[in-house]
């Protein structure tokens, strides 16, 4: 973020914790409260009132507060929203409900597709009807809709989506549409696709908006009593929320557009990655965050985070894609699998060990929690292999039970398959970070590249446990643990710029270029964008991304290609061929002669500069550590047990030198270095792991 | 400990096998031209062994290809010769009977060299866009109208891509670009595949494939066996009757479950059409084997070793056999209704596991736009292709899946995509209701479609239908869903085979057929009729305003 602030807070509503990140005077103070779900404002409050009392300050020294949460995601995937109407093109009735018409799962009869968001009795339809250019093939019915009207204020409807089939090349119709629901009833909430998501393809722009009314009355009576409580508590300093494509946006947009504020967490733990990457020159870094359900994987090339246009939420069985629900906005593109600390190891009909999706999350938790969970967790092999101390986990807070996590190895892999305890703790790790490392190396290739090249940055509770392992296998050299590991999404949101996406679809063939309605579609974006930075400051000089999505004609599947803006409105079309075909080249190896190349549609990334990052000064004098203690250690590249020094984070100073196997602990997460790997603790304090 | 270690390290490496497999698959959905492979999954990709069994294969959308597919890559190495197989080279072939049933589907497979050794093999296949001969629908009377038919022969000879072929193809079909980049597209996946698959053994310090694909094909045998051990012995039957192209077809099953495995014998069922809904044998298998496992082994893999203990037989006189030189451009119509035929004999064997019959079929659309008389100079026309699905059968514990594809794992492509691909407007598509079977279980319901050519167009569509004077059966007491139709707006019928044109200012209507239902309708739950009711599944619509 552009300015100086002296005290400034970070707040990320997560599903088990809220966690406040206070930095004043470049030192930074963090705490973890449990979420309040029937009052989240609560448990924030507590939060600061820690973080503040830790710092020295008083809660009206806070001069920003920036806020994340996962409140959005959860009511879709609780289904916990407003009573929503949507409203459509008569003939399309039921977009929502027949989805892509595909079953997520081949195999398996007996699958049940995710419920539409909004049933089948609150959709409602008008005729009318744009063609794909935009053109009116009908007319709005005016008869219709005021029945319609008449409906949905007869219906008790607190929210109702609005989305016409071609809109997004022309919102008049639903602009009308929601004109004549407000002059009726004023106080409704409304949602049009042409404004929130227009992008083409209905099922997905259709199920956006319907997602963004679903959870805006709840989403903006929870931010107004938010302001309203720290207000109270004398902090009326600006609140700021961060957005899925890792931007803030001023409290009043989010209120408009709550559904980009779905994954806003995970945005933030990524842009806490690219400021580590900052600091550390990384130009090509993996980001790899481990909590208890979920890891979550994600690219940073030269200190941006890669965005797409859509992604799915909720999905419903084993993290299939496809039982879901798709999302279209633009968000901080990574990959999330049901790899976590809880997840559940078990023994499938082929006899082989499976692990997750499914997790023991903290209720009842791993078997080693000892609060009555029975089936083997990753936490339980971890403690088995030595990778975990029993009497100094989370802080000393939890006392592991090893018994419990034999006795779940045991029960449910080990007699199975008759193997010993050890080799069945050592198979449930091995099979997930394999999992983690092929959907990082899958990842990679889909994006053409190889990721061998990347340096890893690492957080989360689990990250720094298994980023050794997956470095071995990914054939990583580097990674890195940066302080304050278990709060990285928080103090991620302290970093994140200003910043706001527009994404459009607009057909445009290189051969029949279109510049000036290329030029007014640009400059519409750039007005729509820069319209929420100024919101927040209006002296801000934003910088410009400006990104194409491109195929061959024919093709279903588009890359991104950027260029500097004029680049297009200019219509230089020589350069934009070029350099599509080098990006294509990248992808998959080889152009295709003689066919002609499209744009389908347009990304335009405003944000504020870029803060300039105090580059972590190098290390100009090392000296080994000796650790005091020891402890077995399973070393899974030479399959057995090694001896391995335990040493505490805290008492390690710049320069210090470990070399593996060894066993690094602090409060919130453990550090594994493998045999062949030698960490440096960095000017910063961030542990540089390197192979040796 | 060491055995064990190395089995886990095994199933580590069986892993990454089907992640090498799965990008090869994406690969080819990205890059490729053809509507159905790129928005459909109507493709499929492999790896094999030396011996030509295959050992891991991506899941997408189509089980006939797959299963298929797993037969080809023997047929290549006989037809090729050991002895010609070189580094650089890629084999090709459209064969109906020893690729995946009928000359739109291009199979290619390439040789993978680790080391200057052969260690195995990459199939692929999709459904490009055409074929030249009738384009793709069943009115031609033998394979030769239906297009190019190309031999299993080399597409690259080490290295140097076969100039001849390529201008052979480029000249016999109506899109040569979009097929030809197809056919590259196919190329580029399988060495995708072998880029993966050499990293992968450089990784794990493999030379050749020999003990990891043992270690597949006998865990995978070994958990297929057990999964049939539980199933009782005995042959049932069973038999449906389909709308065929200008007559009535009977398919008919006669299951046999047995020590060696599961057996399907299709005796009694009709003989050949006249028309290109005519099955090779293959394909017909492919479907057995998927509807046979979706019940008996849906967890385990699909590879050589796993679908071994499935066999099928037909006479040759038979439409699920259909020899050279048939017409089978179609084939995929009655080859979906195959899972539902062999589900209902396994029924009788295993009752309350089948779910009721369904659409089946997938209702595809191919559409040829033209501009009318006088009209030529305002715009080219188009070729599209829709993938559109009726009702799945109700389950025994659940009502079915409405407008949702089975057997078929594709997908439908977006209204908005179809319209802006070519001049034509769809006014309509949305649930059919009061389509699906009663139950005590519903069947799903299938979907109303209305289709216009835009202004200054002419609609011309190849028809591919099924289930219009056969719908589908209700089963254990539910009730028949609705059967399909295939009209005009002013009430005019269409056939449901074969290519028609629909006159300007019409529009076409398609109402697809809805699933079966499943129980009693009068032991449906009260608050299932109370959905059904306030949603207007039923047919009336008591909220909204349609």
């Amino acid at each position: 973020m552009g300015g100086a602030r002296t005290c400034q807070v970070g707040v990320d509503i997560g599903g088990t914790f809220t966690d406040i990140a206070l930095e004043v005077d470049g030192r930074l103070e963090s705490t973890k409260v449990l979420t309040d779900y029937e009052a989240p404002e609560r448990a924030i409050l507590k939060g600061l009132r820690e973080v503040c009392a830790t710092a020295g300050i008083g809660l009206s020294d806070i001069g920003v507060v920036i806020h994340g949460t996962t409140l959005a995601t959860n009511a879709l995937i609780e289904r916990r929203g407003a009573r929503t109407a949507f409203i459509t093109t008569e003939g399309f009735r039921d977009v929502l409900e027949m989805r892509t018409e595909n079953r997520f799962e081949q195999y398996d009869l007996n699958i049940v597709l995710p419920p539409p968001l909004i049933e089948r009795a609150d959709r409602f339809v008008v005729r009318e009807r744009l063609d794909a250019g935009g053109n009116v093939l009908l007319p709005l019915d005016e008869a219709q809709l005021a029945d319609v009207v008449d409906a949905i204020a007869a219906g008790g409807y607190e929210s109702v989506a609005i989305g016409f089939l071609h809109a997004y090349a022309n919102g008049a119709h639903e602009r009308r549409v929601r004109e004549a629901l407000l002059e009726r009833m004023p106080a409704l909430s409304v949602s049009i696709s042409s404004e929130v998501s227009p992008q083409f393809r209905e099922f997905e722009r259709f199920n956006t908006v319907c997602a963004n009314a679903y959870v805006k009355p709840a989403i903006k009576s929870y931010l107004d009593r938010l302001v309203a409580s720290l207000k109270v508590l004398g902090i009326g300093c600006p609140v700021y929320m961060i957005h899925s494509g890792g931007g803030i946006i001023s409290v009043d947009h989010a209120a408009e557009f709550p559904v980009r504020l779905v994954e806003s967490g995970p945005a933030g733990g990524v842009i806490f990655a690219e400021y580590v990457a900052r600091r550390h020159g990384r130009d090509r870094v993996v980001s790899f965050d481990m909590g208890g359900t979920t890891a979550k994987i994600c690219l940073v090339e030269d200190f941006a985070p890669r965005t797409a246009k859509t992604f799915e939420v909720a999905r419903t069985w084993r993290f299939r894609k496809g039982s879901g629900m798709p999302i279209s906005i633009p968000v901080v593109e990574m990959v999330e699998i049901g790899a976590g600390g809880g997840s559940i190891a078990s023994v499938d009909n082929m006899r082989q060990i499976r692990v997750g999706p499914r997790s023991a999350a903290s209720e009842p938790g791993p078997a080693c929690y000892g609060r009555g969970g029975v089936e083997p967790t990753v936490t339980d092999a971890n403690l088995l292999l030595g990778k975990l101390d029993p009497d100094n986990f989370a802080g000393g807070s939890l006392t592991l039970s090893r018994e419990g996590a034999i006795s779940a190895v045991d029960a449910r892999i080990a007699s199975l398959l008759a193997l010993d305890t050890q080799a069945s703790a050592y198979g449930i790790c091995e099979v997930v970070d394999e999992n983690m490392s092929n959907a990082a190396r899958v990842h990679a290739v889909e994006n053409g590249k190889d990721i061998s090249g990347f340096t890893m940055i690492t957080f989360g509770g689990g990250g720094p446990l298994h980023a050794a392992r997956l470095c071995e296998k990914l054939g990583i050299s580097s990674f890195i643990v940066p302080p304050g590991a278990g709060v990285g999404s928080a103090i991620g949101f302290l970093r994140a710029p200003f910043g706001y996406e527009s994404v459009r679809s607009a057909v445009v063939a290189l051969a029949d270029y279109d510049t000036q309605r290329v030029a007014a579609l640009l400059d519409a974006m750039r007005t729509e964008a820069t319209g929420f930075l100024n919101a927040i400051d209006p002296a801000i000089v934003p910088v410009i991304e400006c990104t194409a999505f491109m195929r061959y004609e024919g093709q279903g599947w588009d890359i991104p290609v950027r260029l500097p803006l004029e680049t297009f409105s200019t219509g230089r079309t020589q350069e934009i061929l070029a350099a599509f075909g080098s990006e294509y080249r990248r992808y998959f190896g080889q152009t295709i002669d003689g066919a002609r190349s499209e744009i389908i549609s347009w990304a335009l990334r405003v944000s504020s500069p870029p803060v300039r990052v105090d580059v972590a000064r190098a290390v100009s004098h090392t000296q080994p550590v000796q650790p005091t203690a020891h402890r077995p250690l399973f070393d899974a590249a030479s399959r057995g047990f090694v001896d391995a020094g335990i040493i505490d984070r805290r008492t390690l100073s710049v320069g210090d030198v470990v070399r593996g196997p060894a066993i690094i602990v602090e409060p919130e997460t453990t550090t594994i270095l493998t045999t062949c790997f030698t960490a440096t603790v960095q000017s910063d304090g961030c542990l540089l792991a390197t192979r040796h | 400990m060491s055995d064990a270690l190395a089995d886990i390290h095994m199933q580590v490496m069986w892993n990454r096998l089907i992640s090498v497999v799965e990008e090869q698959a994406q690969t080819l959905i990205r890059t490729a031209f053809s509507t159905s492979v790129r928005e459909a999954g109507d493709l499929s990709a492999g790896a094999f062994d030396l011996e030509g069994r295959m050992l891991v294969q991506a899941v997408t959308g189509t089980p006939g290809h797959v299963n298929a597919m797993a037969e080809s890559v023997g047929h290549f190495i006989t037809d090729i010769g050991r002895e010609n197989i070189r580094e650089g080279d890629v084999y090709i072939t459209n064969d109906p009977w020893k690729g995946t049933g009928h000359l739109h589907d291009i199979t290619i497979v390439t040789p993978s060299f680790h080391g200057g050794r052969l260690v195995g093999y990459f199939a692929s296949t999709a459904h490009v866009v055409d074929v030249g001969g009738r384009g793709f629908g069943p009115d031609a009377n033998e394979v030769y109208e239906e297009g190019l038919f190309i031999p299993i022969m080399k597409l690259f000879d080490a290295g140097r891509v076969n100039d001849t072929l390529v201008l052979m193809i480029r000249n016999n079909v109506r899109e040569a670009d979009k097929v030809v980049g197809d056919i590259f597209a196919l190329t580029a996946c399988n060495a995708a595949g072998h880029q993966r698959l050499v990293d992968m053994m450089r990784e794990f310090a493999l030379d050749d494939l020999e003990r990891l694909g043992g270690f597949i094909l006998s865990h995978s045998e070994r958990a297929t066996r057990e999964s049939l051990a539980s199933l009782p012995h005995g042959t049932w039957t069973n038999s449906l009757l389909l709308d065929g192209y200008d007559e009535p077809v009977a398919l008919h099953a006669a299951l046999t479950i047995g020590p060696e495995g599961v057996h399907v014998d299709f005796s009694g069922t009709s003989g050949p059409s006249r028309f290109g809904i005519n099955v090779p044998l293959v394909y017909a298998k492919a479907y057995a084997c998927y509807g046979i496992k979706c019940i008996v082994a849906p967890e385990i893999p699909n590879n050589s070793a796993s679908l071994a203990p499935f066999s099928v037989s037909a006479p040759d006189h038979c439409i699920l056999n259909a020899q050279r030189p048939a017409p089978v451009s179609v084939r995929h119509v009655l080859g979906h209704f195959v899972p539902d035929l062999v589900l209902g004999a396994l029924h009788k064997a295993l009752p309350d596991r089948v779910p009721a019959e369904g659409a089946g079929s997938l209702w595809n659309l191919h559409m040829s736009l033209r501009p009318l008389p006088g009209m030529e100079g305002t715009g080219s026309g188009a070729e599209i292709l829709m993938f559109n699905s009726g009702g799945t059968g109700a389950r025994p514990t659940l009502d079915g899946l409405s407008a949702t594809a089975f057997p078929s794992g594709v997908h439908t492509m977006p209204v908005e995509a179809t319209e802006s691909v070519g001049p034509v407007i769809v006014w309509r598509k949305e649930l059919r209701e009061g389509s699906g079977g009663a139950g005590e279980f519903r069947g799903g319901l299938g979907q109303s479609m209305e289709i216009e050519a835009a202004e200054g167009y002419s609609l011309r569509f190849s028809a591919m239908f099924d289930r219009i004077s056969h719908p589908a059966r209700g089963l254990a007491g539910g009730q028949d869903g609705a059967p399909g139709a295939v009209t005009l707006d002013d009430g005019t019928v269409m056939r449901g085979k074969g290519q028609q044109q629909v006159p300007p200012g019409r529009r076409l209507r398609l109402d697809l057929p809805g699933g079966g239902g499943y129980g009693d309708p009068a032991n449906r739950a009260p608050a299932a009729v109370e959905r059904d009711r306030h949603n207007g599944y039923l047919g009336a619509t008591p909220s909204g305003n349609v």
